[in-house]
């Protein structure tokens, strides 16, 4: 009881502060829906989805290439989650951003060629930053999910005569999604915020819009919290979306309770 | 002549220094039933999962259905089979597992259809007809539409039968299907067992059930570290075993069984 009236006593107390500090709540307000910082959430939505597709298939692929018997191909996905887990995600989207101080053009040599700083735009870097050090993350995710997975699902999908990619696809990979599916929604949940760092780039997302704002007018902090409120809206609703998967994914684990 | 179905000659196989097989002869012929008994460890699950190339052999050779398993001979050397290839041999042979392994992700009916329609690529409507009637085969028409979860070992077991029968199987494997089950369970699924004999189907059964191979098996074959010690018709290896292992093995089964 002593706990829950201190710690009651203490969420007053922050609230009154903030209601009470030097915040413009109505310039807050005003910006709300302001068309730059709607732009601004839509790029965040897009580029987290954009790399959270490249990021899955990077990682499926990654996870099958670690259980191949060619060694050769498990050599490359530990080198590749080694690489992209082992660096901060904001340098290797520097890096990206930078290619061009690297390779001032590239193409096909003899076919096409173009200036990198056209080709790679801070959303391109964004994407393939984002995605590919995503991928590494969920290649180790993808990996625990198919080792949770039964030996003898392999042995009954191969006693039905299937090949071993044919039993990834209906046998392993469903019942991977099982237990792969709410860490994959934790990494989906990050990344919306991860996404954040490409602002350093000059990529449009929320978090940059905001910025662009206050640069001008100097209500930093009420930006700032447009920018929170659109992040923890967009955050709620992909966590209501995660739990639908498990749900759909859950087949025939919850038995009759579930309908 | 008829060929035999399962013709093993001098199969060797080794995990690590552990030798599982040693120089195991045997043929199978089409519409026999062959149980394989013998303590654990003996080899017989082995052998079976052999067949179905779920393990490689490291001597001798295998054919099932006259076809050399898991190599080719090409000018007088033998090349390794491709996994395709080693897929498409495995559809001659159904295996049900000790554990069942069905698809907890599917039900019944979907566990039956899955086969059918993504390997041999068959229309899902006919896929299903069938899948019904086999389930039907095995006394589960009233269950086709449950996971495997809320199925019991023994109905569990049926559907993995029926999964096996859809891929229209010349010769059934069958690894010890009763051991996991609880002993009320065992009936049933030993029912379905004997119909699937007295239906033609060719059989090697690994199994404890002396009952079953007794009065099922055309022959039984009793294994002991590796080695095939004796083969003969049931009575004469139940009643009259000539080998002492395989007299001593009975003994401690029976007196289990008391």
């Amino acid at each position: 009881m002593v706990a829950v009236a201190l710690i009651l006593a203490f969420a007053a107390f922050i609230v009154v502060s903030f209601a009470r500090g030097q915040i413009d709540w109505t310039t807050t307000g005003e910006y709300f829906a302001w068309p730059t910082v709607m732009r601004g959430l839509v790029n965040t939505i897009w580029i987290s989805v954009a790399s959270m597709v490249l990021g899955i298939v990077l990682g499926v692929a990654c996870a099958v290439a670690r259980g191949s018997p060619n060694p050769v191909l498990r050599a490359v996905a530990i080198f590749y989650a080694w690489f992209f887990r082992g660096t901060p995600v904001i340098l290797q989207l520097l890096i990206w951003f930078n290619l061009a101080l690297v390779f001032p053009h590239i193409g096909i040599p003899g076919l096409w060629q173009e200036r990198t700083v056209y080709i790679i735009t801070p959303a391109f870097a964004a994407l393939v930053g984002l995605g590919l050090n995503e991928g590494a993350y969920i290649s180790e995710i993808v990996r625990a999910g198919m080792l949770s997975v039964d030996r003898g699902q392999f042995e009954a999908a191969k006693s039905i005569g299937m090949s071993y990619f044919l039993s990834l696809r209906r046998i392993i990979m469903p019942q991977a999604m099982r237990v792969v599916i709410p860490p994959l929604g934790n990494e989906f949940i990050g990344l919306l915020k991860t996404s954040s760092l490409a602002s350093i780039i000059g990529f449009s997302d929320l978090l940059r819009n905001a910025q662009d704002i206050y640069y001008n007018n100097a209500k930093v902090i009420e930006l700032l919290m447009v920018a929170g409120f659109w992040y923890l809206a967009v955050v709620s609703v992909a966590s209501i979306g995660q739990m639908g998967l498990e749900r759909r994914f859950g087949r025939g684990y919850a038995s009759t309770a579930r309908r | 002549m008829t060929q035999p179905i399962v013709s093993a000659l001098k199969v060797g196989k080794s995990f690590g220094p552990h030798p599982a097989l040693i120089e195991v002869t045997l043929d199978v012929m089409p519409g026999e039933v062959v149980c394989i008994i013998g303590p654990s460890g003996s080899g017989k699950t082995t052998f079976l999962r052999c067949v179905n190339q779920l393990e490689r052999i490291d001597a001798g050779a295998l054919w099932v259905d006259g076809e050399l398993t898991g190599y080719r001979h090409v000018g007088g050397a033998l090349h390794s089979l491709s996994e395709a290839e080693i897929a498409r041999q495995r559809r001659v042979t159904g295996m049900v597992f000790q554990r069942f392994n069905l698809f907890p992700h599917m039900t019944a009916l979907q566990n039956v259809m899955e086969g059918p329609v993504y390997v041999l690529k068959r229309p899902p409507a006919e896929a299903r007809a069938e899948a019904s009637r086999l389930l039907g085969r095995v006394g589960l028409a009233h269950k086709m539409e449950a996971y495997p979860a809320e199925l019991s070992g023994g109905q569990q077991q049926r559907v993995a039968i029926a999964r096996s029968l859809a891929m229209h199987p010349k010769l059934m494997l069958f690894d010890e299907p009763t051991s996991a089950l609880d002993p009320e369970l065992v009936g049933e699924v030993l029912q379905v067992m004997r119909d699937l004999a007295s239906s033609g189907m060719t059989m090697l059964v690994v199994t404890h059930e002396l009952g079953f191979a007794r009065d099922v098996g055309h022959r039984v074959v009793f294994m002991d570290q590796g080695r095939i010690v004796e083969i003969g018709a049931p009575a004469e290896i139940m009643n009259a075993p000539k080998e002492p292992r395989t007299r001593n093995f009975l003994r401690t089964i029976l007196r289990g069984e008391a």
